[in-house]
């Protein structure tokens, strides 16, 4: 069973040198316990560009869909039995990034 | 067998046996709805059949094997069997048994998965009522007065993502067992306190049902871990509390408050159950939880003969071991009712009022203040107090009697 860690940021930024290393560090254990299934970080949303091609003409768009003071700065994809696996997980996932992380299934 | 006696057997196998059941399919199933189905169309057929077949020797092995014929039928009917029974690895359960014995075992994860963290607390509630405690949809919807169809989205939604988000069908590990027992006892008493306190202009103003459903639950907790203090401090609580209902509202409808009951009218057997189950939990000798002190002090107040029998600074010590472990607003304020008792109500005017930035939307807050400052003789700031109590009082007993304690004023 797969699920999908969003790291939620509200403003703080790119991830201080403290913070790198204890996600490298989670990340390590992810690994080594077999739950690491891909991770990245994300430019922020000033970099996005929205694309709707749904009526046969692509219209580009700048910025991310949705507005928000909170927005996507990473994820993490993870191989967990069920969700209190999962969520422990993730509760040392956002004490090692020092941010909130919501953690979705996938189906 | 009497009609009448074949229909309370069913009662008491709904009763006894409802979560057993739906516990014992979810296991075999691995699936809440098809457990849930299942269940519900078992007791159907004994409503039907039971009258003139008579009732089985085991009610519970009855159920339980015909529900479990009627979720085979109707996977093959649905023919997704295959596919039902690889969806069901969502439920799975990978834990070696545990020491209770398979079937409790079996209640117990159940309950643990209506009170997952993951769900929100009011779909916890709703979900443990239907699953656990056999409550039908519109039962709870009216107890908590919401429409059926909202309740019944809550529940299918709680099912989904049971499902879809994988929530183990499983009784936490030891590690995890303290933290998740406490959310199983907020759930409970927050259908105790609904039906103790109920809200709203047209329902009862104390929910039999309710405090019942609670108490039943909070014993099967404690039946299944008989070990854990705070569940015995809470079916301790609820007790004491229960004990008192019928004295509590007047034939009028208007809430009686301590000082005015009938003792006389209190459940002496309740009042003697809780007591035991206070002081099995004072000879364990270990450091008492919220539920267990909230216990103790209503195990003070039902030792008193009268009211002025009361031992106000046994129930202030209390409430001062309360407010180190809970220290919210409203422990707060039911201490300065007791502080008003030992040093009088000006010295717990000044408490309750350095709660006002935080509790002045909460009608108890006024209703005390109210109280404290007719016992001062302050009748102008009394009854403005009584107004504003009345204007936040949900529960029409409670709305009656704050009225004509206005009214009284001179």
């Amino acid at each position: 069973m797969q699920y999908l860690f969003s790291v939620i940021d509200d403003g703080a930024g790119l991830a201080t040198p403290t913070e790198e290393a204890d996600i490298d560090a989670f990340n390590d254990r992810l690994r080594a316990e077999g739950h690491w299934v891909f991770a990245a970080g994300l430019g922020s949303p000033d970099s996005a560009t929205v694309i709707d091609n749904r009526r046969g003409e692509a219209v580009v768009t700048d910025g991310p869909f949705v507005e928000s003071k909170e927005y996507l700065a990473g994820f993490w994809i993870i191989e967990a039995a069920d969700l209190d696996q999962a969520l422990k997980l993730a509760a040392e996932g956002s004490k090692a990034c020092n941010r909130k992380v919501e953690v979705r299934p996938f189906l | 067998m009497s009609e009448l006696e074949v229909r309370e057997a069913i009662t008491r196998a709904h009763r006894e046996e409802w979560a057993r059941v739906v516990a014992a399919l979810t296991r075999r199933f691995g699936d809440l709805d098809i457990a849930e189905e299942a269940a519900a169309e078992a007791f159907a057929t004994a409503v039907a059949r039971w009258p003139t077949d008579g009732v089985p020797a085991n009610p519970g092995a009855w159920l339980t094997t015909t529900a479990t014929r009627k979720a085979i039928d109707r996977l093959r009917r649905e023919n997704k069997r295959d596919h039902k029974q690889q969806e069901a690895q969502m439920l799975h359960d990978d834990a070696p048994p545990e020491p209770l014995g398979a079937i409790d075992d079996e209640r117990l994860r159940l309950i643990f998965t209506c009170c997952h963290p993951a769900l929100a607390m009011d779909t916890r509630v709703a979900l443990t009522l239907r699953m656990v405690g056999g409550l039908t949809v519109p039962e709870i919807a009216r107890a908590f007065l919401v429409q059926e169809a909202t309740m019944g989205q809550r529940i299918t939604r709680a099912k989904a993502k049971i499902k879809a988000a994988r929530i183990p069908y499983r009784v936490p590990s030891a590690e995890d067992l303290p933290v998740r027992v406490s959310g199983v006892l907020a759930v409970l008493f927050l259908v105790f306190n609904e039906g103790y306190l109920a809200t709203g202009p047209d329902t009862d103003p104390v929910r039999h049902d309710l405090t019942a459903e609670a108490i039943r639950l909070t014993r099967l907790i404690r039946t299944l871990m008989p070990q854990d203090g705070e569940t015995t401090g809470l079916l301790a609580l609820m007790l004491l509390i229960e004990a008192r209902r019928t004295a509590r509202v007047s034939p009028t409808g208007e809430l009686v408050t301590l000082d005015e009951q009938d003792r006389g009218a209190w459940d002496a057997a309740l009042v003697a159950e809780g007591h035991r189950l206070v002081r099995e939990r004072l000879a364990a000798g270990v450091a008492p939880g919220r539920y267990q002190l909230l216990a103790a002090i209503n195990a003070v107040h039902t030792s008193a003969r009268d009211i002025r029998d009361t031992d106000w600074s046994q129930i202030v010590a209390l409430y001062d071991q309360l407010v180190r472990l809970d220290p919210s607003p409203i422990i707060a304020l039911n201490r300065a009712v007791a502080i008003a008792e030992l040093d009088g109500p000006e010295v717990a005017l000044a408490a309750v009022d350095r709660l006002e930035d935080r509790l002045a939307g909460y009608h108890a807050y006024h209703a005390t203040r109210a109280d404290l400052l007719r016992r001062l003789g302050s009748s102008q700031r009394s009854r403005e107090a009584y107004d504003q109590a009345i204007e936040l009082a949900g529960n029409s007993a409670e709305i009656a009697y704050l009225t004509r304690r206005r009214d009284q004023l001179g």
